[in-house]
């Protein structure tokens, strides 16, 4: 299974979950207490070892605060 | 680590208006990631409308012109005329192509003018405070249709897809939707075509993009998605309805 990171620009953000419904590992949360300036609570990853790098959560950001990579790790039988 | 997704460069830094989850921000990263990857940037003018997108110019990177309300097309026949070798393109919400437009859009179709239309269906009027659209849907509340559209009063959703399907110099139509990563994905298919066919000088392309309003729809911007699912893409079927044989 292929290893992702996941990385926000956390100014970008206006809080909307978007990202945080579609993610198939379901890491992908709000902070609970940082606020960006403009107000949001900025989604963050809560598990990045769990990342696939599928990046549903960037293709689904309306706002480009998602960047993600991927790197081959070996195949498991995940 | 290799980039799977990096924000695209056919977009400004400046940040949108738009409120939070608002589609209107995937739709134009769309267009210009396609253009993008063509590396067609420099080579196209937008027409951007009046409505929430009205401040698209500011955030698309690419040249770029603002229109009175409905006149995209006409504007965009116009610069076609002048430049008969840039990629040429309207972004227009449904209030603007649906109602207050519809002359325009008909007829750049009907004289198959070699432009592109984006059409943002978001079944209301948003900038203006969530009045009801033509693509409103029946029962839907608005600020003008308080106990949801009535058939009886305002007729049914007007489906724009189909209507420009019907006339001949419309040669490439497609219908999608912006509720999920599997249908963003296949957007961007049908946009990237729809620039084919103007690359190729094949006449009208018009894809329309169901897109969210969360907010003049009075429900979260994750609702506003399954709100899509559930009730817009039943009505609006998503598909292509006519492609030249060139860009199959
Ligand atoms: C000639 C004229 N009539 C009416 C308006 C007011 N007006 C501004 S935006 C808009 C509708 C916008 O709705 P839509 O095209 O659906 O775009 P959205 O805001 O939903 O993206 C209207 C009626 C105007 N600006 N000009
Ligand atoms: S989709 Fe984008 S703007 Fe919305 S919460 Fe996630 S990172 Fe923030
Ligand atoms: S009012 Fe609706 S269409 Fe306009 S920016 Fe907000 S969510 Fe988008």
């Amino acid at each position: 299974m292929a290893k992702g990171l996941v990385k926000f620009n956390e100014e970008r953000c206006k809080g909307c979950e978007l990202c945080v419904s579609v993610c198939p590992k379901k890491i992908v949360m709000l902070h609970e207490t940082k606020l960006n300036s403009k107000g949001y609570h900025p989604a963050c990853v809560i598990d990045i070892d769990s990342c696939i790098g599928c990046a549903n959560c960037a293709v689904m950001c309306p706002d480009g605060a998602i960047s993600v990579y991927q790197e081959d790790v070996e195949k498991s039988d995940e | 680590m290799k980039p799977v997704f990096e924000y695209t460069r056919g977009m400004l830094p400046e940040e949108t208006t738009y409120c939070p989850g608002c589609t209107h921000g995937i739709a134009h990263r769309l267009i210009m990631e396609a253009l993008d990857e063509k590396g067609l940037l420099g080579e196209t003018i937008g027409v951007a409308p009046i409505g929430c997108s009205i401040l698209a110019h500011h955030y698309m990177n690419i040249d770029m012109c603002e229109s009175t309300h409905g006149r995209a097309p006409a504007i965009a026949t116009g610069i076609r005329r002048v430049h008969p070798d840039k990629i040429v393109f309207t972004y227009q919400g449904d209030g603007d192509l649906a109602s207050i437009g519809t002359g325009e859009i008909v007829h750049a179709a009907h004289r198959g003018e070699r432009i592109t239309s984006f059409f943002i269906n978001n079944a209301i009027y948003g900038m203006t405070g969530g009045q009801m659209a033509p693509t409103s849907l029946l029962g839907q509340k608005t600020t003008t249709s308080m106990d949801g559209r009535m058939q009886e009063l305002s007729g049914k959703p007007l489906r724009m897809a189909e209507l420009i399907a019907t006339i001949d110099g419309a040669v490439f139509v497609e219908r999608v939707s912006l509720d999920s990563p599997g249908n963003v994905r296949k957007a961007k298919k049908a946009i990237r075509k729809a620039i084919e066919v103007q690359e190729k000088k094949l006449g009208f392309g018009f894809v329309e993009i169901l897109s969210s309003c969360a907010t003049n729809w009075g429900v979260t911007p994750v609702k506003a998605l399954e709100w899509m699912r559930e009730n817009m893409i039943p009505y609006y079927p998503l598909g292509n309805l006519k492609s030249p044989e060139e860009v199959k």
